[in-house]
């Protein structure tokens, strides 16, 4: 529905792809590891290796967890809007086709947080 | 000469029709609609502004006089405590940190609200509203003024007070209040009146004030507690206008109903995610605890706005959809909210620190079903950590909602171990939300909330940085940038409470006070 305004009512996009000097913000949440209080947010260039996201970003993010340095990165399973997805880490972050605020999530099964509470 | 004068005294009834109505004119050269261009474009029908009925009918001079009378009370207290360093009478400094929320976070609000019922008091072609909305206008005026006045004393000996001005337009989390009244007074009068006159200042007022009103007074805290009190005899009034312009509107037309009905779904669900920081004020921020958030959340809204939904039945008002999941989320949201706020400390203009071993019995007993099972684990394990040194800051910033624009910290209704996630596509782009209601309120005016001004987003559009700065420079960091940019003192305002000037201040002063 549209809003219901007196006059014409301009559509001002503010976080538009057009604001992050050719970057996209992706976000990525850690199931079962709300010890992260809410997903993350990174700005990353479109041409960026998903690898590098995962192996060069993320760690500093997530690293503080205890259950991250135990991740086995090939039992992992990623969802995209809420479907299943698989990335393949040595195409690029477009070639994988994320665009300007995607959000992804990751599993870890057998990792379920602090003492398996979900944390 | 002495004038011969007719001494009969009005009834108040009279005195107010006099004082209140025939004030006005139709204008001649102007039509109507472009006096009061706001008036119709909402939907919203009036057939007789004649029907508003004023259950207080309070004249402006007679205002005046009441008014006068509760400053002087209240400056007369405020004077003592202040006097009597009434600040070291508080049960600890960690105490302080609910100050700095209310400051920063609430009073710029009742500013707002200020600015608020100015503008619709000057918009509704009726003089009953008008006379109404004019008075509770200058009563958020009085009561921006006296919270700064209260508070104003204790940012003479703590931190994180000097500037809620410039922080409800810059801090990440204020966007939170301040969005919640920016898309009220950008809505028209009739919203705007369902919006802050009945859902936030009658439905969930009580679970606002009556927290930190009960928290100061518990707590030793003469001066906030007065201009609760002060506040109070208008909050009365303010309830009462609320819910006569609710049952004006759904009296004067049906074709009104469903519209008064969305704003209430929707008012109702943005002011229980603003009671988020309440409730975690509630459980966590008291040394001395007046009760539990769940506890006012039964009382306040599940029994008291239950009644008040019951009676609103007879006009086909129901109540909101959200309360469902409120009823889920009082058991969850405080722990969801400390824990955001214990991790994002780094950056925040107010202290957080870990619940104790007794405020960790306090929590289990008062949250049987979750607190044990999902967030003792999860401060344990920060507390291990805090102990080798590690204490655990959050440094990458968080997805938000588009709409209440907290950090997607909020859990599914049927799991708890489990974020929220809600998306929708509009012109091209995504779009995220906490909730089935935030994303609700979204899908019906995207237009709107596409404009949102998203912390998190403006830090990386680069434009969170102070003057002058160059994120292109090697040395560049961002974290310290965005702090000065807040005018966060970094190292003093924020980071954990132990350790802070405030707990090393508090503890010597109140030596000195106490000991030869
Ligand atoms: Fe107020
Ligand atoms: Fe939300």
């Amino acid at each position: 529905m549209a809003v219901n305004a007196l006059k014409d009512y301009p559509l001002r996009v503010m976080d538009g792809v057009d604001k992050y000097r050719g970057d996209w913000l992706i976000n990525v949440g850690w199931d079962q590891h709300l010890m992260f209080c809410a997903p993350f947010m990174w700005p990353l260039p479109p041409a960026m290796r998903f690898g590098d996201l995962v192996e060069k970003i993320m760690p500093a993010s997530f690293g503080a967890h205890p259950d991250f340095a135990r991740i086995d990165w090939s039992k992992v399973e990623w969802l995209k809007s809420g479907k299943p997805w698989t990335p393949d880490f040595e195409k690029s972050i477009e070639e994988n086709g994320l665009y300007h605020k995607d959000s992804l999530r990751f599993r870890t099964p057998g990792l379920n947080g602090i003492k398996g509470s979900g944390s | 000469m002495d004038m011969p004068t007719t001494k009969k005294k009005l009834g108040i009834k009279e005195r107010y029709a006099l004082m209140t109505r025939g004030l006005d004119w139709e204008t001649s050269y102007q039509p109507m609609d472009k006096v009061f261009p706001y008036a119709q474009f909402e939907g919203i029908k009036i057939h007789d502004w004649d029907k508003w009925e004023d259950p207080f009918r309070l004249t402006m001079d007679a205002y005046w006089k009441y008014q006068a009378e509760k400053e002087r009370k209240l400056y007369a207290i405020l004077d003592a405590f202040n006097q009597n360093n009434g600040h070291l009478g508080v049960t600890d400094a960690r105490y302080v940190n609910t100050l700095k929320l209310f400051l920063n976070g609430i009073s710029p609000l009742e500013y707002m609200a200020h600015r608020g019922f100015a503008h619709v008091g000057r918009q509704f072609p009726g003089v009953g509203p008008r006379v109404a909305c004019q008075m509770q206008s200058l009563d958020e005026l009085r009561h921006a003024q006296t919270q700064i006045h209260s508070m104003s004393n204790y940012n003479k000996y703590y931190n994180g007070l000097h500037s809620p001005t410039e922080m409800i337009q810059k801090v990440w989390y204020m966007s939170v209040p301040r969005s919640f009244f920016d898309d009220a007074y950008t809505a028209g009068p009739f919203e705007f009146m369902v919006a802050i006159g009945f859902s936030f200042e009658y439905v969930l007022t009580n679970l606002l004030f009556v927290p930190f009103v009960s928290g100061a007074a518990y707590n030793g805290d003469m001066g906030a507690m007065t201009f609760g009190f002060s506040a109070q005899s208008d909050e009365a009034r303010h309830m009462t206008l609320g819910l006569e312009c609710i049952r004006f509107m759904l009296e004067q037309d049906p074709d009104n109903i469903p519209i008064v009905q969305k704003w209430i779904d929707k008012w109702t669900w943005r002011g229980i995610r603003v009671l988020t920081l309440v409730a975690m004020m509630m459980d966590y921020m008291l040394p001395k605890k007046v009760m539990s958030w769940k506890e006012a959340w039964e009382i306040y809204f599940e029994e008291n706005a239950g009644a008040l939904f019951n009676d609103l039945a007879r006009y086909g008002i129901k109540m909101p959809e959200c309360a469902k999941q409120a009823f889920i989320d009082k058991d969850h949201i405080s722990h969801q909210a400390w824990a955001t706020f214990y991790q994002y400390s780094g950056i925040s203009n107010f202290h957080s620190w870990l619940p104790s071993e007794e405020d960790k019995d306090w929590l289990s007993a008062k949250y049987p079903d979750t607190f044990d099972k999902y967030y003792r684990p999860r401060f344990e394990h920060w507390e291990a950590e805090a102990k080798e040194g590690r204490r655990f800051y959050n440094t990458t910033l968080p997805q938000l909602c588009q709409v209440c624009q907290i950090p997607m910290i909020f859990t599914e209704p049927d799991d708890p171990t489990q974020i929220c996630y809600r998306e929708s596509d509009f012109g091209g782009e995504k779009y995220h939300f906490c909730s089935d209601h935030c994303k609700h309120i979204f899908d019906d005016e995207p237009e709107k909330y596409v404009q949102a001004w998203m912390p998190a987003q403006q830090i990386y559009q680069g434009n969170c940085f102070p003057e002058g700065a160059d994120p292109t420079a090697p040395d560049f960091n961002a974290v310290e940038e965005v702090l000065k940019y807040y005018n966060i003192h970094n190292g003093r305002d924020n980071m954990d409470y132990v350790g802070s000037e405030d707990e090393k201040n508090f503890a010597e002063w109140r030596q000195t006070s106490t000991k030869n």
